[in-house]
C-alpha cells in the first residue's frame, strides 16, 4: 500500500511564559492511503497535538510532514489551504456553525472554495444522504443530537472530496450506542469512498472496533506502533498494556500460589478452553483477570489464572495447555498482574 | 401646564424627535463603518486571534482606549476644528453628527470585539482545518455566528449614541436635547423638560425592544 501522510521526525514545543514545554518529540508514522490508523494516548500525551500537526493547524517546531507527495513545511500559506481542502476533520465538540443550517453547515467548504449555489446544495445534499440526516437538512445544530450533530460534521468534512478524514476524540462526547454508529459510518466511508481515516482517542474500544494499526502516544513520544491484533495479543509497552486493561490491579490477597497468564489469539477462543481444561484436569482454578474481545472477526483478549497449591495439579494444568498448544506464561510473584 | 401641550409645541417635539432620530441614526451608521473593521482588527491581531499582530493591537487598542477616556462633552469642543472642516459650522445636529462619531466608533469596536470574541475557537479552528483564508473566517465566520450579539451590541451603542445627542443639546447640538434645554433650562418650562425627557426615554425603550426582538429572530441557537 501507498503512503499517504508521512511524518519525520516530528516535534513540537510550545513556548509559555512559565518555560518550553514539549508536545511532541521524534514522531515518526507512516499512514497508508485507505487504512484506519488509530492514534491512542492518556490526556495530555500530546495526540491532539499531533493530529493538528498533520494539517498544519499547529506548525510542527522540527521534523515535516509529508501529505500525498506534498512536504508541508515547503508550502505558502495559500498552498496550505488549498492542501487543508484535501484534509477534512471532525472534532469532539463537532464545531459546526450554530447560526447555519445542516445544509448550510455543508456547503460551507463548497463556499470557500468558490462551487456555485446550487452545485453546493446538491452536493450537500447527497452527502446528508451519506451520513443518514438527509430529512434534517433545514435543522439548525442545536435542534440536533450529539450523533446528528457529528454526522452533520462528518458530511461537511467529505464535502471537498477529501483523501483523508482526521477525526480528533470524534466520539468522546458520545453514549456508547451512538459511538458505535459514529463508528460504524466512519468505517462504512472508508469502506465505500476509500477514504483514509485517522482517529485520535483515549479509548481502547474505539480502536479494537475499527482502527488497522494503531500508534501509542506516551509522554510526548510513540511507545508501540503496530497492527490493532498483534498489539492486543502482545502488549510490549507498560502504556500499552495500561490501555487495553484499564484499571486492571489486582487485589493482593491472594499471595502464596502460582498464576499464569492465557493468551488468546484468536485461534483457541473460538473453543471452550478454560472449562475444557477444568474438566479434563479435574483441578479447580480461579480466575483472576480475564478480557477478551472481537477484534476484526478474531476474538482475542487475555486471562489470568490462579492456580492450586499442589505442585502436581499445577503440572496437569500446565501439561494440558502445552499439549492444546494454548499460549501461556508465569506471571511474577506479588507483581501487578495486568499492568 | 397648558403651554406644553399646544399644537405649536407639538411641532417642536416632533421636529426634535426628527431631528434626533437623524443625529443618532446617521452617526450610528458612521460610526459602524469605523467601529466595525476597528473592532474585527482588535479580534484578528490578538495574540489568539486568527491573524495575530501584537504589536499593532496594542497601538490601536491604546488609541481606542484614549478616544474612549474622554468625556463626550469635552470631545464636543475638542474636534470642533474637524467639526467645521467637514460640516462647515459647530451647530445643529449635521455639526453634532462629527463628535458623536469621534466618541462612538472607538466605543463601538469595543463592542464588536466583544461580540466576536464570544465565538467559539473551535468553529475556527474547523473553518481554518477547511482551508478558509483569514478574509474568509471573517466574513463567513465571526461576523455571521455573532449577528445575535452584534445586533445587541448595536442597540445598546445606539441608546449610547442617544444619550449623547441629548447632552450636545447644551452647546446647541439641536434635537430634543436642545429643546429640554432651551424650554427647560433657560426659561424654567419644567413640564416641557418633563416631555422631552419622556419621549427620550420612549426612544430609548423602542430601540431596546427592537434590538432584543431582532437579536433573538436572528439566534438559531435556540429549539
Amino acid at each position: 500500500m501507498n503512503e499517504l501522510i508521512e511524518i519525520k521526525n516530528l516535534g513540537k514545543v510550545f513556548e509559555t511564559s512559565s518555560g518550553n514545554i514539549v508536545a511532541l518529540s521524534d514522531i515518526n508514522l507512516s499512514i497508508r492511503d485507505g487504512e484506519i490508523f488509530g492514534i491512542i494516548g492518556l490526556s495530555g500525551a500530546g495526540k491532539s497535538t499531533l493530529v493538528r500537526c498533520i494539517n498544519f493547524l499547529e506548525r510542527p517546531t522540527s521534523g515535516t510532514v509529508i501529505f500525498d507527495g506534498k512536504e508541508l513545511n515547503s508550502l505558502s500559506e495559500k498552498e496550505l489551504r488549498l492542501v487543508r481542502r484535501r484534509m477534512g476533520m471532525i472534532f469532539q465538540q463537532f464545531n459546526l456553525l450554530a447560526q447555519r443550517s445542516a445544509l448550510g453547515n455543508v456547503t460551507f467548504p463548497l463556499e470557500i472554495s468558490g462551487v456555485s449555489r446550487e452545485k453546493a446544495a446538491e452536493k450537500a445534499m447527497s452527502l446528508l444522504h451519506v451520513v443518514g440526516l438527509a430529512d434534517r437538512a433545514s435543522s439548525y445544530p442545536s435542534q440536533l443530537s450529539g450523533g446528528q450533530k457529528q454526522r452533520v460534521a462528518i458530511a461537511r468534512a467529505l464535502a471537498s472530496d477529501p483523501k483523508v478524514l482526521l477525526c480528533d476524540e470524534a466520539t468522546s462526547a458520545l453514549d456508547p450506542t451512538t459511538t458505535r454508529q459514529i463508528l460504524d459510518l466512519i468505517a462504512k466511508i472508508n469502506r465505500e469512498m476509500g477514504i483514509t481515516v485517522v482517529i485520535i482517542t483515549h479509548e481502547m474500544k474505539v480502536i479494537e472496533q475499527i482502527c488497522d494499526r494503531v500508534a501509542i502516544i506516551d509522554h510526548s513520544r510513540i511507545a508501540e506502533l503496530g497492527d490493532v491484533s498483534e498489539i492486543f495479543t502482545h502488549p510490549k509497552s507498560d502504556i500499552a498494556r495500561q490501555l487495553i486493561f484499564p484499571g486492571g490491579k489486582l487485589p493482593d490477597n491472594f499471595e502464596g500460589s502460582a498464576r499464569i497468564r492465557i493468551i488468546f489469539d484468536g485461534k483457541s477462543s473460538f473453543e471452550p478452553v478454560i472449562a475444557n481444561m477444568v474438566l479434563e484436569c479435574s483441578v479447580p482454578v480461579n480466575i483472576m483477570f480475564a478480557d477478551t474481545r472481537d477484534i476484526g472477526g478474531k476474538a482475542v483478549g487475555q486471562m489470568v489464572l490462579q492456580l492450586p497449591e499442589a505442585e502436581q495439579d499445577r503440572k496437569r494444568i500446565t501439561a494440558w495447555l502445552d499439549l492444546n498448544r494454548v499460549n501461556w506464561n508465569y506471571e511474577e510473584e506479588g507483581g501487578e498482574t495486568a499492568v | 401646564m397648558k403651554e406644553a401641550f399646544t399644537a405649536q409645541m407639538f411641532g417642536v417635539y416632533g421636529f426634535g424627535l426628527l431631528e434626533t432620530l437623524y443625529m443618532v441614526i446617521v452617526s450610528a451608521i458612521v460610526s459602524y463603518i469605523f467601529g466595525l473593521p476597528i473592532g474585527v482588527l482588535l479580534v484578528c491581531t490578538d495574540k489568539n486571534g486568527i491573524t495575530p499582530v501584537p504589536w499593532l493591537n496594542a497601538a490601536v487598542g491604546f488609541i481606542v482606549n484614549i478616544m474612549r477616556s474622554i468625556p463626550f462633552i469635552i470631545l464636543l469642543v475638542l474636534v470642533s476644528p474637524v467639526t467645521r472642516a467637514i460640516t462647515g459650522t459647530t451647530i445643529g445636529s449635521t455639526a453634532t453628527i462629527v463628535p458623536l462619531v469621534f466618541s462612538a466608533a472607538p466605543y463601538i469596536s469595543r463592542v464588536v470585539e466583544q461580540s466576536l470574541k464570544e465565538v467559539d475557537g473551535g468553529v475556527i479552528e474547523a473553518a481554518t482545518s477547511m482551508g478558509a483564508s483569514p478574509m474568509q473566517i471573517i466574513t463567513k465566520v465571526l461576523l455571521p455566528e455573532s449577528k445575535p450579539s452584534l445586533i445587541l451590541g448595536a442597540a445598546l451603542a445606539t441608546i449610547t449614541i442617544i444619550g449623547y445627542t441629548a447632552m450636545a443639546g447644551f452647546v446647541g447640538g439641536g434635537g430634543l436635547g436642545t429643546i429640554a434645554v432651551n424650554y427647560g433650562y433657560y426659561r424654567y418650562r419644567t413640564v416641557i423638560m418633563i416631555v422631552t425627557v419622556v419621549i427620550i426615554v420612549a426612544l430609548v425603550q423602542a430601540f431596546q425592544e427592537l434590538g432584543l426582538y431582532l437579536s433573538s429572530k436572528f439566534d438559531r441557537r435556540k429549539q
